[in-house]
């Protein structure tokens, strides 16, 4: 596969690591009322979607960002690729 | 030997004369033929013996789909079995043996198998060689090992190189016939970054073995002209030899160049073949079709090919294969090679099953004739013929060309899931949904007239690239309309082979029908059709057409299997490219590596790393005694080893404390500058992930470290947190295992050794336990000294830049050496700290908890970190939660080995009544006895218990005494000396 990486143009899929849904990015509040219910969600729970699924790929063997892939997985047809930071600043993870 | 079958014409070199030999038998062929053509051009016809009959076979084709021809090339070490005959490219000195035989080619004693076939039809292992049971290793096995298969490996090492490479393009072009040489030259005209790829060794395809002209010349010349013209193009990249293996994800393909296997070893410095990753903004596929047979009793016989192939051999090879041929076939395409053959002067029959055959006037033409059955031991002598009035006739001859209608080739349409769809008026599946990117042209696509391929190219060129504008006119050339009624098999065939390869006839296509294996993947598992190395090219679709028969449906509603890379088998030797033996994955050398070596150092692969096990000296005779000798030298003076490996990630930035305050489950804010603190990381999920320390150089500056095994991981971890969970602290991280050179010095000696090396004052006073600074060393050279202890003695980790690594640990070593300085290596790193109890890899094994590893009180309830509010669930909080112990042997001189579970003295032994196992385990040459780490049940209150450790697989049964994991020195009074 090729990721069309938004600082670095298209790469290579060998050059990345994956790892997984990106609602990683969805941590949760460690002080909220729900806490331990959300954090167990958070650790075990994904969706195995056939079709789009919006996941995270390390730059490990490049520029080391994080990125949020949306694949089709059963075509592995990549409709967008955005740095993982954005997505998380735009998700309100700013401190 | 005289070439008896030679005749005039063909594109070889007639000056050029090549010796070879097969099966000992020296004979000679010219540049230009291929194995097959060359033992063809003999009168050699029979070339092997099948799969599971043994049945005599020569080549049903002239490419790379064939099913029968396949040979063991070259010997020795080079040996490589099942290479088709008819693509291996002669050249002089080459040498082929036959294959899967007993005996002789001539004389199988094997043969015997096709005269009991009867018992060997269709899933016939399955239901044979079920009883009795225990027959099936011993007895049953290697006798169908024996009688079963190919050929056979040298089991030497293979002596070539293989390579692989890159390739970018704006077009790949898959295959140079008509179609792709068009493609080619429309694009490359354009400007365009071209790839061409073939598999021949000769571009051209099927127009190096047809008679027609393209404009004004043959078709061959066209093609070797146009090629002329692609190879002056700096734009143009001619691969020839070249099978384009795969369609993969995005416009890469998989092509592997055989760069050196039409000459007998490769040249100097060069790679026997390369295997090429080619990145394609678009492809033509022009892969071309191939020729079906048709099945009728005894169609396997020596001399009986597609008619094409009969073709290929007379206009391409110039080779009669036999002086009278007969033609059996339901199309016109068929009736082509008649007219060639009998341009050439041979005799011809063509036998059609269609009542309205067109008639000739240069050779007999038998219309509504089918072929029933043929003779011939080792090689066709006749055919027999029945007319549709029933009456019968037997024609003497020696080859006869079969076909049944041409195929698409589709096979790279479908390696992106496609499948291809059927097409009633070629009888045959053309492409349907595509690979992105790829677009379909010539005979691949279903247009089997050479115009239709000259255009079909051109098109395909022009919307892969949007090329504009009005479309130039192509050159003259045949325009026949295709007529094929379909015909799979004659009426009453039973031993008629579908699949020659994997010896699968109609009548095993039935059988397994009958017996409910009626999809068309089941029909292929259990009676191996379209298996092995040609994939049932040649096979498929005749198994396909009786399926559907047998099930009263249409073959488009049977479906077909699934077509898989690679196109055709792949050398693992070009797979593996240069990452092979020694080379398999990089080698890391710590910065010690040559002066480790100097000192005879024995090395042990962590991970990637080479690192320093133990330091044999003369007349120690087992790794124990220097194990052993370095762990006491170090506890008595002082010893040094080599840290580098551990992971070490520099953190800055204003939010540094705060970010580490995030990944250890333990406080860094109030770390003063100037100090080290242990730091446990855990999971989300609360499990303990890796441990460390992190130093606080400055403020805003960490450096922390890992384990060796984790330094990868836990970076990738942090930069996970940093960039997705916190985007907008101030903080920044770098990988800095590389740049440090690190080694602990440890022992009470140690503060004297470094003493004379480190320019400042690093008296306890000055530098006491968890101390850290940039100092300068040997008069000056920035370094930086940790005061941290894994052994638990009075040590230090100092490291340089990694330029000075070598030069600081011979400084080190001529310091230490009035205080006998020891190197020691990672055997007595573990055993250290096992005695002192401090927890590694064995113990941090993605199971443990902070609160198994004797932590839990680390974990910080003030502050949010990674996996601390999991690590307080309930579950991993049960009063008889695991906790590490130590565990020591009653009877001293019992070892008490990792793996090995605790139980109750008194209590059963049983999985059930676990109580906990031992993770770690040495000899202490301190303490004098083995000693381990171990995790237990509700530990930290069973000290002093006795216990039973077992390993009922190993045979252990020892008494145990559960104490403190702190062997040495509980009190840490060393650690601050």
């Amino acid at each position: 596969m090729i990721i069309d990486h938004p600082l670095l143009g298209p790469r290579d899929s060998a050059e990345f690591t994956y790892m997984g849904d990106a609602r990683l990015i969805d941590r949760p509040d460690p002080d909220g009322a729900d806490a331990a219910a959300a954090f167990f969600d958070y650790a075990y729970l994904r969706d195995n979607p056939a079709g789009w699924h919006r996941e995270l790929w390390f730059h490990e063997a490049g520029d080391r960002s994080w990125l949020v892939v949306t694949r089709n997985t059963l075509t592995h047809e990549i409709s967008k690729v955005e740095l993982a930071r954005e997505v998380a600043r735009a998700k309100g993870r700013s401190k | 030997m005289k070439q008896k079958n030679r005749i005039d014409g063909g594109q070889i070199d007639r000056d050029t004369k090549l010796r070879f030999t097969f099966d000992g038998h020296v004979y000679h062929g010219h540049a230009g033929d291929t194995l097959a053509s060359a033992l063809l051009a003999n009168g050699v016809r029979l070339m092997g013996r099948s799969f599971k009959y043994h049945r005599p076979r020569g080549p049903l084709t002239a490419g790379s789909e064939e099913p029968n021809a396949l040979v063991q090339l070259r010997s020795r070490a080079r040996q490589e079995p099942n290479t088709r005959a008819t693509t291996a490219e002669l050249f002089d000195g080459l040498t082929a043996t036959s294959q899967n035989r007993l005996g002789s080619l001539s004389f199988d004693l094997l043969a015997i198998n096709d005269r009991v076939s009867n018992f060997l039809t269709a899933g016939f292992y399955y239901k044979t060689f079920m009883w009795p049971k225990a027959f099936w290793e011993k007895v049953y096995e290697p006798i169908i090992r024996r009688a079963a298969g190919l050929g056979s490996l040298s089991l030497q090492d293979d002596p070539d190189v293989y390579d692989k490479g890159f390739l970018h393009c704006d077009l790949l072009i898959i295959g140079a016939g008509p179609a792709g040489l068009m493609a080619a030259l429309t694009a490359a005209r354009s400007g365009a970054d071209v790839i061409l790829a073939d598999e021949d060794f000769r571009m051209g395809g099927r127009l190096n073995s047809e008679t027609f002209a393209i404009g004004d010349e043959a078709g061959a010349d066209w093609a070797a002209q146009t090629v002329a013209e692609l190879a002056a193009m700096p734009n143009v990249r001619l691969m020839a030899r070249t099978t384009v293996i795969g369609a993969f994800d995005h416009g890469t393909y998989g092509a592997v160049e055989r760069v050196s296997d039409h000459i007998a070893t490769p040249l100097d410095g060069k790679p026997r073949q390369i295997l090429w990753r080619i990145y394609a903004q678009k492809t033509v596929l022009a892969a071309g079709a191939i020729e079906r047979p048709i099945a009728f009793n005894n169609n396997d016989r020596p001399g009986i090919m597609t008619a094409s192939a009969l073709r290929s051999y007379a206009n391409r090879f110039g080779v009669a294969v036999g002086r009278r041929t007969a033609i059996f076939t339901n199309n016109d395409d068929g009736h082509r090679t008649a007219a060639d053959l009998h341009a050439k002067g041979l005799k011809v029959t063509v036998i059609d099953p269609r009542p309205d055959a067109p008639r000739s006037m240069g050779y007999e033409v038998l219309a509504g004739a089918q072929v029933t059955d043929t003779m011939g031991r080792l090689g066709l002598t006749f055919v027999q013929v029945r007319f549709s009035d029933g009456t019968d006739r037997t024609i003497e001859c020696n080859a006869l060309g079969v076909s049944g209608g041409w195929n698409p080739n589709v096979h790279m349409t479908c390696h992106q899931q496609g499948r291809p769809a059927w097409n009633d008026a070629l009888a045959a599946f053309v492409p349907d949904a595509l690979p992105v990117g790829m677009t379909v042209a010539g005979a691949a696509k279903g247009d089997l007239s050479t115009a239709g391929a000259l255009l079909g190219g051109a098109t395909a060129a022009r919307t892969a690239l949007g090329l504009k504008g009005r479309i130039p006119k192509m050159p003259q050339a045949e325009d026949a309309p295709v007529s094929v009624t379909p015909f799979w098999y004659v009426e009453g065939a039973s031993r008629a082979w579908l699949d020659q390869q994997n010896d699968v006839t109609v009548k095993d296509v039935k059988l397994s029908h009958q017996e409910g294996f009626k999809s068309v993947e089941h029909l292929k598992r259990y009676t191996t059709l379209g298996m092995a190395t040609d994939q049932g090219k040649t096979a498929n679709m005749g198994g396909l057409a009786i399926m559907a028969e047998l099930a009263g449906k249409t073959i488009p509603e049977v479906g077909t299997t699934m077509f898989r890379p690679p196109y055709t088998p792949v050398a693992i030797g070009a797979l593996g490219g240069r990452h092979r033996g020694q080379d398999f994955h990089p080698k890391r050398l710590t910065p010690t590596h040559a002066w480790a070596e100097e000192q005879g150092a024995v090395f042990v692969e962590v991970g990637n790393w080479m690192r320093a096990q133990w330091f044999p000296r003369a007349g120690e005779t087992t790794w124990r005694e220097s194990v052993d000798r370095e762990v006491l030298a170090t506890r008595g003076s002082v010893g040094v080893c080599d840290v580098t490996t551990l992971g070490k990630v520099d953190v800055q930035g204003a939010d540094a404390a705060a970010f580490l305050n995030m990944i250890y489950c333990n406080g860094f804010a109030k770390l003063p500058v100037g100090k080290v603190r242990y730091g446990l990381m855990l999971r989300e999920d609360g499990i303990a992930m890796d441990d460390g320390t992190a130093a606080r150089m400055a403020d805003d500056h960490f450096v922390v470290t890992t384990t060796t095994a984790n330094a990868l991981p836990v970076y990738r971890h942090m930069e996970f947190v940093r960039q997705c969970l916190v985007p907008d602290m101030d903080v920044q991280l770098i990988s800095t295992t590389e740049a440090w050179a690190q080694y602990a010095v440890a022992g009470p000696n140690a503060r004297r050794v470094l003493e004379k090396i480190v320019d400042q004052d690093i008296s306890n006073d000055a530098f006491p336990f968890m101390a850290c600074g940039d100092i300068t060393v040997c008069g000056g050279l920035r370094a930086r000294l940790f005061r941290i202890s894994f052994s638990g003695e009075l040590a230090y980790e100092i490291a340089v830049p990694t330029a000075y690594g070598d030069a600081l640990i011979r400084r080190i070593m001529d310091a230490g050496a009035e205080f006998d300085i020891t190197p020691y290596g990672t055997e007595a790193l573990g055993v250290m700290r096992m005695e002192k109890g401090h927890a590694a890899g064995n113990e941090l094994n993605g199971t443990t908890t902070a609160a198994n590893l004797g932590m839990g009180r680390m974990v910080s309830t003030m502050k949010d970190s990674i996996g601390a509010v999991l690590s307080r669930r309930e579950g991993m909080n049960q009063s008889d939660d695991l906790r590490a112990v130590g565990v020591k042997p009653i009877d001293l001189a019992d070892k008490v080995p990792a793996g090995a579970h605790l139980m109750a003295a008194d209590g059963p032994v049983a999985a059930a009544h676990d109580q906990g196992y031992v993770t770690s385990a040495c000899y202490s040459p301190n303490l004098g006895h083995h000693i381990a780490l171990a995790f237990l049940k509700d530990g930290s209150n069973r000290i002093g218990e006795i216990m039973r450790l077992v390993s009922p697989l190993t045979g252990v049964d020892v008494d145990v005494e559960i104490c403190s994991a702190h062997f040495i020195d509980p009190e840490g009074e060393r650690l601050r000396a």
